[in-house]
C-alpha cells in the first residue's frame, strides 16, 4: 500500500496526507463532541483546548523536546486540573458555571503564554503553531516506524482516535444514559462523576493530539460544531455520531481545497466549512431547521385560510341570499392577506370551489368539506355553552380557532356529550352528522 | 523616559482593567460571562474585513506584524468593523438559541470558532498581500501588546471608558433589574431587547478597545475575573461594580509593574524572579494572572462568601452541634437518676453516639472549661449549670419529636434522627410555640416549661445494667 502511495504525484500525495490526517483528527474530536453537546458542556471543551497550553509547555520543559508521551501526560494532567478547578470553583465558591470556566481557562492560558515566552522561544510551540497548527507541513515531520518514515501526526492521532472509539464502544450504554439523563444514570448505579472525568481526560488527550496539527481554532470548532450539526439532524446517538464524523471529514476535504485556493493555512477554512455545515443544517434540517419550522407554520396558516374561506362560503349559502362573492372579496373577507389569495387559489385548483361568471360557488365536494368544518365549529360552540358555561355570545372566537383541529372522532365524542346535537347555541342548524 | 512610558502603559491598562471589570460584571451576573470571549473572537473577521476595505498599514502592522504606530480615524474604522462582527456574533448566538434546538453553550462555541476561523483566513490573506510586513502572524491580536501603548491609545481608552461609564450610570437602575431578574424587567414593560443590545454594545466596545492591549483570550479574562472576584465581597451591585473596578485597575497596575521589572526597582529585589528576572514578560498575561491572584484571594478570604469564612461557619456549627449533643447524651443517660447527677462512664458516652473516644474527650474538655461538665473518677457528669442547658436541648429535641409524630405522622422509632438534624436550629420562640401547640392539642403530658418524657425508648436509659440505673437502684 505504501509503495502504491509513492507512485502518486507529489502534490496528490501531499493532499491525501493532509486530508487524511485532518480527517482522523476531526473525527476523533467530533465523536467526543457529540457527548459534549448533549451534556451541555461544549464550553468546557473550548476551555480545555486553551488550558492544555501550560501543560504542553511544562511537558516540553521536562522532556527537553516535543516528546509525545510527555506531552500527553502534561496535557492530561492540566486537562483534569482544569476540570477539577472549574468544578471546585463552581460548587465550593458558588460561582456560576460559565464564570468559573472563564476564570480557569483564561488564567491557565495566560500562564501558558508566559511559560512559552520564557522557555519556548524558537521551538515549534510558537504562537502561530498554537493557533493554526502545522497540518500543511505534516509531511515534513516524520518518525521511523517499522522501517518506514511515518508522519509524526499520524503516530499521535491514530492511537487517540482508536482509544476514543474503543472507550465509546465499551462504555456505549453508560455514556449514553449519563449524557441524556444523569439522574437516571445515578439511580442505575453508573458513576456519573467518574464518567465525566473520563470524558474530560479523553477530550484533553484528543486536544493535545490535534493541537500540533490543527491548532486551537480547529480543535474548538471540531469539538463542538460537528456534534451540534448532527444534533439538528437526528435524535439517535449512533446516527448523530456518524453524521458528526461525516461533517468532520467534509470539513477536512473542503477546507483543504479552500486553503489551497485562498493560499492560507488549512485550519481556518476547515473551521469555516464546519460552521457552514452547521448553519446549513440550522436552516435546512428537515425536522429542526428554521426553514422546516417556517414551512410547517405556513402550511398550517394556509390550511386555516382555506378552511375559513370554505366555511364562509357555506354560511353565505346557508343564508339563502343570492349574492355571491368575487375572489377578491372572499380573500379580503377572511383578512388573511396573501395567505387568503393563496388559499383561494388552492381551493380552486382542488375543485372545492368553482368560479362561475367571476363569482365563487362551492362545488359538491367543497360543500361537504365546508359542512364538516361548520359542524365542528357549531358542535364546539354548543359544547362550550353546555359544559363550560360560556355565554353564547362568547363562544364564536374560540370555536373559530378550534374548528381546524377537531377530527371526526372528536366530533363523535362531543355529540355523545351534548343533549342536543342538532342546533348550535345561536339556534342555527348543525350540518352533517 | 522608560519610567514615563511605564507610567503611560500603567495608566492605560488600569483604565482598561477598571472599565472591563465594570462592564464585565453585568455579564457575569447575567451568567453570560463567556460572551466576552465570543465578542473578542468574533471581532477578528471584522477587523480584517475593514482593513481589506479601507486599508490602514500602521494598525495592520501593529496587529499582524511588529510596528507600534497607531491612532487616527482609520483606526476607529477598523475597530468599528470589529465592533460590528462582534455584535453580529452575539446576535447569531441569540438567533440560534431561539430558533434551533442548539443550546447556548454550543451556540457560543460554534459562532466563536467559525467567526474566528474566518478571521484567521482573512488575516492570512492580508499577510499574503504584497504590502504586508515580513513578520507575519496574529501575535498582537492573540496576545496583545500593552508595551506598545501610545499617548493617543490612552486617550482613546479614557474617552471610551468615560462614555461607557456614563451609559452605565444613566441606565444603572435598568441594568440592575435586568441583570438580576430579566423576567421582571420584561413584566415591567421595559424594552429588554434594547437594554440587552445596549449592554452587549458596551461590552463589545470595551472588548474591541482592549484587544490590541491584552489580546483575545486575555480580554475575556479582564471581563470575567474581576466581576467574579468582586461577587465574593458583596451582595450589592454598586459595591460590586466598585470592587470589580478596583480589582481590574489593580491588576492592570500590578501586571504592568511586574512585566516592566519595576518590582526590583521598588523592593530592591525581585520576588517573582525564580532565577530569571521578570522583565520582558508579556504584559497582558501578567495582568491576567494578577487578576487571578486577586480572585483566589477573594475566594478564600472574603468575609461572607469566602471559602475560609464558610469553612469556619461549618466548623462552628458542627462543633456547636457536637457540644449540644454531648450535653443531651449526658442528660438522657442520667435522666432516671435525676435530680441526682450521676457520673457517666467514658465508654458509655462513646457508645451513645457514633463518636470516637477522642471527640468525646475533646467535647468534654470544652464542657469542663465552660463549667457545664465536671470530671469524676468514673467519667464525667453534668454540673447544675450544665443540667439547665441540657434540659433546654432535650426539651427542644423531644418537643420536635412529638411534633413530628403528631403532625407529620412519622413513626416514634424514626423521629430521633430527624429531630437530631433540626433541634440545633430551633429558636427559643419556636420551642415555646411548639410547646403551646402540643399542649393545645392535648399531646403534652408534662407541665409546660419542663422536659417532657421521651416519646420513644432511650437505649441507654432503658438498659438496666447502665450505671445510671445501678446508681438509682443502689
Amino acid at each position: 500500500m505504501v509503495s502504491w502511495f509513492h507512485t502518486l504525484d507529489a502534490q496528490v500525495q501531499d493532499a491525501l496526507l493532509v486530508i487524511g490526517i485532518a480527517s482522523l483528527t476531526n473525527v476523533a474530536c467530533a465523536l467526543l463532541g457529540c457527548y459534549l453537546v448533549l451534556r451541555r458542556m461544549s464550553l468546557l471543551g473550548d476551555a480545555l483546548s486553551h488550558a492544555v497550553l501550560p501543560g504542553l509547555v511544562v511537558a516540553f520543559i521536562a522532556a527537553g523536546s516535543l516528546n509525545i508521551v510527555y506531552m500527553f501526560a502534561g496535557a492530561l494532567a492540566v486537562g483534569l486540573l482544569t476540570t477539577f478547578l472549574t468544578q471546585t470553583i463552581h460548587r465550593q465558591g458558588n460561582v456560576s458555571a460559565d464564570a468559573s470556566i472563564g476564570v480557569v481557562f483564561t488564567s491557565l492560558f495566560a500562564l501558558g503564554v508566559i511559560l512559552i515566552k520564557r522557555y519556548g522561544q524558537g521551538v515549534d510551540l510558537d504562537p502561530d503553531c498554537v493557533l493554526y497548527g502545522q497540518i500543511d507541513l505534516v509531511e515534513f515531520y516524520t518518525v521511523p516506524l517499522w522501517g518506514y518514515e511515518v508522519p509524526r501526526a499520524l503516530v499521535s492521532i491514530l492511537p487517540v482516535l482508536l482509544l476514543n472509539i474503543a472507550v465509546i464502544v465499551v462504555l456505549w450504554k453508560e455514556l449514553k444514559i449519563s449524557s441524556f439523563d444523569p439522574a437516571l444514570a445515578t439511580t442505575m448505579g453508573i458513576n456519573a462523576e467518574r464518567l465525566f472525568y473520563l470524558l474530560m481526560a479523553l477530550v484533553a488527550l484528543t486536544t493535545v493530539a490535534s493541537f500540533e496539527q490543527v491548532g486551537s481554532i480547529l480543535v474548538i470548532a471540531m469539538l463542538i460544531v460537528p456534534g451540534a450539526t448532527a444534533h439538528l439532524l437526528t435524535d439517535r446517538l449512533k446516527t448523530m455520531m456518524l453524521l458528526a464524523s461525516l461533517v468532520a471529514v467534509v470539513s477536512a476535504v473542503l477546507g483543504y481545497f479552500l486553503s489551497i485556493a485562498w493560499n492560507v493555512s488549512a485550519a481556518g477554512p476547515m473551521a469555516v466549512v464546519a460552521g457552514g455545515c452547521y448553519f446549513t443544517a440550522a436552516v435546512a434540517s428537515p425536522r429542526y431547521g428554521i426553514l422546516a419550522a417556517f414551512l410547517r407554520n405556513l402550511q398550517i396558516s394556509l390550511r386555516i385560510a382555506r378552511e375559513d374561506l370554505l366555511a364562509m362560503l357555506y354560511r353565505l349559502e346557508e343564508l339563502h341570499v343570492q349574492r355571491r362573492l368575487s375572489p377578491h372579496e372572499a380573500a379580503k373577507a377572511i383578512g388573511a392577506g396573501m395567505l387568503g389569495d393563496a388559499g383561494l387559489w388552492s381551493l380552486l385548483r382542488r375543485r372545492d370551489v368553482a368560479r362561475i361568471e367571476g363569482k365563487l360557488e362551492l362545488t359538491d365536494r367543497g360543500r361537504q368539506r365546508a359542512a364538516e368544518l361548520v359542524r365542528s365549529h357549531r358542535l364546539w360552540e354548543a359544547y362550550l355553552v353546555e359544559h363550560l358555561g360560556l355565554p353564547p355570545d362568547h363562544v364564536h372566537d374560540p370555536a373559530e380557532r378550534m374548528e381546524h383541529f377537531i377530527d371526526s372522532r372528536l366530533q363523535e365524542q362531543i355529540v355523545a356529550d351534548l343533549s342536543d346535537a342538532q342546533k348550535d347555541p345561536h339556534g342555527r342548524e348543525i350540518p352533517g352528522g | 523616559m522608560a519610567l514615563s512610558n511605564t507610567l503611560l502603559v500603567m495608566l492605560g491598562t488600569s483604565l482598561l482593567g477598571a472599565i472591563a471589570a465594570i462592564v464585565g460584571s453585568f455579564a457575569v451576573l447575567r451568567r453570560r460571562a463567556l460572551v466576552g470571549d465570543l465578542l473578542a473572537h468574533a471581532a477578528l473577521p471584522g477587523l480584517c474585513a475593514a482593513f481589506l476595505l479601507i486599508g490602514y498599514q500602521p494598525l495592520a502592522r501593529r496587529l499582524f506584524g511588529t510596528s507600534s504606530e497607531a491612532g487616527n480615524w482609520q483606526f476607529s474604522l477598523m475597530l468599528s468593523g470589529a465592533f460590528v462582527t462582534g455584535l453580529m456574533g452575539v446576535a447569531l448566538v441569540t438567533l440560534v438559541c431561539r430558533y434551533t434546538r442548539t443550546k447556548e453553550d454550543a451556540a457560543i462555541g460554534i459562532v466563536l470558532s467559525t467567526f474566528f476561523g474566518a478571521g484567521v483566513v482573512l488575516s492570512s490573506v492580508i499577510q499574503n498581500l504584497p504590502t504586508a510586513s515580513s513578520k507575519a502572524g496574529l501575535q498582537t491580536y492573540i496576545y496583545g501588546q500593552a508595551a506598545g501603548m501610545t499617548r493617543e491609545d490612552v486617550w482613546f481608552i479614557a474617552v471610551v471608558s468615560a462614555a461607557c461609564l456614563i451609559l452605565v450610570a444613566l441606565l444603572y437602575k435598568e441594568f440592575q433589574v435586568f441583570s438580576f431578574d430579566p423576567g421582571f424587567a420584561r413584566a415591567q414593560g421595559w424594552p429588554t431587547l434594547a437594554l440587552d443590545m445596549a449592554m452587549m454594545g458596551v461590552l463589545a466596545l470595551v472588548t474591541v478597545v482592549g484587544l490590541p492591549t491584552v489580546g483575545v483570550v486575555l480580554m475575556a479574562a479582564m471581563l470575567i475575573i474581576p466581576g467574579a472576584a468582586a461577587r465574593f465581597w458583596t451582595n450589592r451591585l454598586g459595591t460590586m461594580l466598585l470592587i470589580a473596578g478596583l480589582i481590574g485597575a489593580a491588576s492592570g497596575i500590578g501586571g504592568t509593574l511586574i512585566s516592566a521589572g519595576m518590582l526590583e526597582g521598588l523592593l530592591g529585589f525581585d520576588p517573582l524572579a525564580f532565577g530569571h528576572n521578570t522583565r520582558n514578560l508579556p504584559t497582558g498575561p501578567v495582568i491576567v494572572l494578577c487578576g487571578t491572584a486577586l480572585f483566589v484571594i477573594s475566594m478564600l478570604f472574603a468575609p461572607q462568601r469566602g471559602a475560609i469564612a464558610r469553612l469556619a461557619r461549618i466548623v462552628g456549627v458542627r462543633s456547636r452541634i457536637g457540644r449540644e449533643n454531648l450535653l443531651r447524651s449526658l442528660y438522657e443517660l442520667s435522666e432516671s437518676a435525676l435530680p441526682d447527677r450521676p457520673s457517666i462512664g467514658w465508654q458509655q458516652l462513646v457508645e451513645e453516639r457514633s463518636w470516637t473516644a477522642a471527640s468525646v474527650h475533646r467535647l468534654a474538655r470544652w464542657g469542663k472549661n465552660a463549667g457545664l461538665i465536671e470530671y469524676t473518677p468514673a467519667g464525667a457528669r453534668l454540673t447544675s449549670a450544665g443540667q439547665a442547658q441540657a434540659e433546654r436541648f432535650v426539651r427542644a429535641h423531644r418537643l420536635w419529636e412529638m411534633f413530628l409524630i403528631s403532625g407529620a405522622d412519622i413513626a416514634p422509632d424514626h423521629v430521633d434522627r430527624d429531630a437530631d438534624s433540626i433541634e440545633h436550629f430551633l429558636t427559643p420562640q419556636m420551642v415555646e410555640s411548639l410547646e403551646a401547640q402540643l399542649a393545645a392539642a392535648g399531646k403534652l403530658q408534662t407541665t409546660p416549661g419542663t422536659v417532657p418524657v421521651s416519646p420513644h425508648d432511650l437505649p441507654g436509659a432503658a438498659d438496666p445494667r447502665s450505671p445510671a440505673q445501678e446508681r438509682t437502684g443502689g
